[in-house]
């Protein structure tokens, strides 16, 4: 066939180029779904309690993508900075991934636990009280702002919609239960949803502040958690690279 | 162009469509860059933060993207493709008025909607792709009307040959419409909330953003930008495109390979590696048929250097080019996996895409702009002089932005990975920050030349065209005087 045939036919020249711009993506992402391996068997990792979902979604609103990566990389100086590097299973429930593209501030993949909570409502405030050399905006607003969590079930079932197992019938609580213990399936139940939040609010004083539930609140229980699901400890070095 | 003529070819050609979208090109352009000088300045001084929610990185950082990759250049190409598709089949636009005024309106309006709900903290979180998802809806709308009206106009063309510079135009439609619906893919909270969750997870949700991602740059910054290349670049110089042969291997070898390559964004993290391996494989492929189109079109201009010294347009075209070959010969390194090791993460790759979105992409449609502008108004260019003042602020401007980020990004990158005589790390992170304060503050040094640049060539076309309806005005008076006498 001469080139010429398709400068002169539109029709031609339009399902060749779709074809060919097709090729690509079908190849790289379709095995992805199916391939297991892409994403390892691994111990803890579980959907977010319907605090942290909340806590997520300010992450996404702020735009904390846009300097922080949630994505540790195999080096050696990643690991002593960071920890263990990331492993696809830790954001298996991630609607959407935050690995980000961009460290104008460091990871934050295992920022859980590091800092402690008045650390991290103080610095989220007013960074540089605490790091005087940082560039990081302040976030005064989510210390003020009470959180909004009428939408809190709607949000979970969105979740499962996408495939994260919170549970609304008795068989998806049961499945849960089995696989993530009966104290977070409890968690996990859409039902749940507003007697949950309110309760972890209280349990752990987030935000310094135990009268309200704030914005701040829902993303300081977001950081703790972030990194803290998989216990390293339980598997022998080396075990992670077999699914690389 | 004799003054006759004008209103034969207005009749002939849609260009009151081509006019609306190169002038909201232009004020979507200023408006982006100023975000992003703005956005720049808030990394080199923090305080412009100024604690207000609405302007903080974080929020100001999709409206500077968004403004000037679907504003500014978004805007330009649907004026220039429209042109373009209307010369070169000789066919006046299809769908009558309405539609492609459709798409006009269309546009304008996500992104002006695109805008408030950034600032007003409604992202999908995606780059590049942050409307959230009635936005999304729309610009589908948009997308389809577009694609008709440009398929249809190459339909009913009088010419027998489909011209290169629409091959590109087509193979962008296309491919954004495909990239576009996939990367989108969300289940609303409710139907009344503006937020949603992407269908995807972790790692499939990766792959799938950067294949758009980089895509977005590949179809919508590259070959979309080439069709403006092949058609004004051999208008401009006055001489047929270099080698036809080569355009044709161009536009396959361009259209196959850009799909696959998305993934080197996402080196050594939980993607599997093969992926990403064979990502960096086509990734450095890529490089053939880049720089093939690079050489075809400088060497367009091959028996007329001259006109570099004489002519401020081609000027900016043929240094659109050079950049072009720069930023697709640093993009397969960076996209090797060692380098990127050191590159990811960090300013370079933020210099990078600058090369080529300040250097080739606005550089592009800047010199075509020059070059379209007048011929619309049927007049022509109010000064060329203010044109060269322009090229000057538009390279220094580039220039120090890229070398800026090279000092930042590569000196960060040295910095995380260098640990001292004991095997601890030798820097904090936090010396790093301050490590890349200089960088900074010349970055959007360099950004605010190219948005000076861009305010001279607002003057100067607004000058350019009401010069244009003034002439038009008087002769329109001179001419009924005539006919009362």
């Amino acid at each position: 066939m001469k080139h010429e045939s398709i400068e002169i036919n539109s029709g031609l020249l339009i399902v060749l180029t779709l074809m060919v711009i097709s090729i690509g993506g079908l190849v790289e992402i379709v095995p992805l779904f199916h391939i297991e391996e892409t994403v390892e068997e691994v111990d803890g990792v579980r959907p977010y309690t319907p605090l942290e979902l909340r806590g997520r979604d300010i992450y996404v609103r702020e735009g904390c993508y846009t300097c922080h990566s949630q994505m540790i990389r195999p080096f050696r100086d990643e690991m002593l900075r960071y920890g263990h590097y990331s492993l696809a299973a830790e954001s298996q429930y991630d609607h959407p991934f935050q690995w980000g593209s961009k460290r104008t501030g460091p990871d934050l993949a295992r920022v859980g636990g590091k800092y402690s909570n008045e650390w991290q409502t103080q610095h989220l405030v007013d960074p540089q009280s605490l790091v005087p050399e940082s560039i990081m905006p302040g976030y005064p607003w989510l210390l003020e702002d009470e959180l909004d969590y009428s939408q809190i079930e709607a949000r979970m079932v969105a979740q499962a919609r996408v495939g994260v197992p919170y549970s609304r019938t008795q068989s998806e609580y049961e499945a849960n239960v089995e696989q993530f213990g009966q104290e977070m399936a409890d968690k996990l139940h859409v039902s749940n949803g507003v007697e949950v939040l309110e309760a972890q609010a209280a349990a752990e004083n987030w935000d310094g502040d135990p009268d309200r539930i704030t914005e701040m609140d829902a993303l300081v229980a977001y950081l703790q958690m972030l990194g803290t699901m998989v216990d390293f400890s339980k598997y022998e070095d080396g075990h992670f690279n077999q699914f690389r | 162009m004799s003054t006759n003529a004008v209103p034969v070819a207005t009749e002939q050609y849609n260009y009151g469509i081509v006019k609306k979208f190169a002038i909201m090109a232009m004020i979507w352009g200023v408006l982006g860059m100023l975000a992003g000088v703005y956005i720049a300045s808030e990394l080199a001084w923090p305080f412009l933060n100024f604690n207000i929610a609405e302007i903080t990185f974080g929020r100001l950082r999709p409206v500077h993207t968004t403004l000037v990759i679907f504003g500014f250049g978004g805007s330009a190409l649907f004026a220039t493709s429209y042109y373009i598709v209307q010369r070169t089949c000789q066919a006046r636009l299809w769908g009558g008025r309405l539609l492609p005024e459709l798409t006009f309106w269309g546009w304008q309006l996500a992104l002006v909607l695109g805008v408030i709900t950034y600032m007003a903290g409604y992202t999908q979180g995606r780059e590049y792709a942050e409307f959230v998802w009635p936005i999304d809806l729309l610009i589908t709308v948009v997308w389809v009307i577009y694609f008709a009206v440009f398929a249809m106009t190459l339909v009913k063309r009088s010419q027998p040959h489909i011209y290169v510079a629409n091959w590109f135009f087509m193979a962008f439609i296309l491919a954004t419409a495909l990239l576009h619906i996939f990367n989108n893919l969300q289940v609303p909270v409710a139907w009344n909330s503006l937020e949603s969750y992407s269908l995807f997870a972790g790692v499939q949700d990766a792959m799938t953003q950067w294949w758009y991602g980089h895509n977005a740059v590949g179809f919508f910054l590259t070959a979309a930008f080439l069709g403006m290349m092949y058609y004004f670049v051999p208008k401009q110089a006055g001489r047929p495109i270099y080698s036809y042969r080569l355009s044709i291997v161009h536009f396959w070898a361009l259209s196959f390979l850009y799909m696959w390559v998305g993934a080197h964004h996402l080196h050594w993290t939980a993607l599997p590696d093969w992926v990403s391996t064979l990502a960096a494989t086509f990734s450095i492929l890529l490089l053939l048929p880049s720089w093939g189109g690079m050489i075809n079109g400088i060497m367009t201009l091959s028996g007329a250097w001259e006109k570099l010294r004489t002519d401020p347009i081609m000027l900016f075209l043929i240094t659109a080019l050079a950049f072009y070959g720069m930023s697709t010969f640093e993009g397969p390194m960076m996209s090797l996996k060692s380098v990127n090791a050191l590159s990811h993460y960090t300013d370079w790759t933020v210099g990078h895409v600058h090369s080529g979105a300040l250097g080739w992409v606005a550089m592009i449609t800047i010199g075509s702009f020059y070059h379209l502008i007048p011929r619309l108004w049927g007049t022509t260019l109010y000064s060329t002089k203010l044109v060269f003042v322009h090229f000057w602020l538009a390279t220094i401007g580039v220039v120090l932005y890229i070398v800026a980020l090279w000092v930042a990004g590569i000196g960060q990158g040295l910095m995380l990975r260098a640990f001292d005589q004991y095997g601890n790390l030798a820097y904090t992170f936090i010396e790093t920050v301050t490590f890349m304060h200089i960088p900074y503050v010349v970055r959007a040094i360099g950004g605010a030349f190219f948005l000076s640049g861009m305010l001279l060539m607002s003057y100067n076309l607004y000058m350019t065209i009401s010069g244009a309806r003034q002439s038009a005005s008087t002769e329109g008076r001179d001419a009924v005087a005539a006919a009362a006498r």
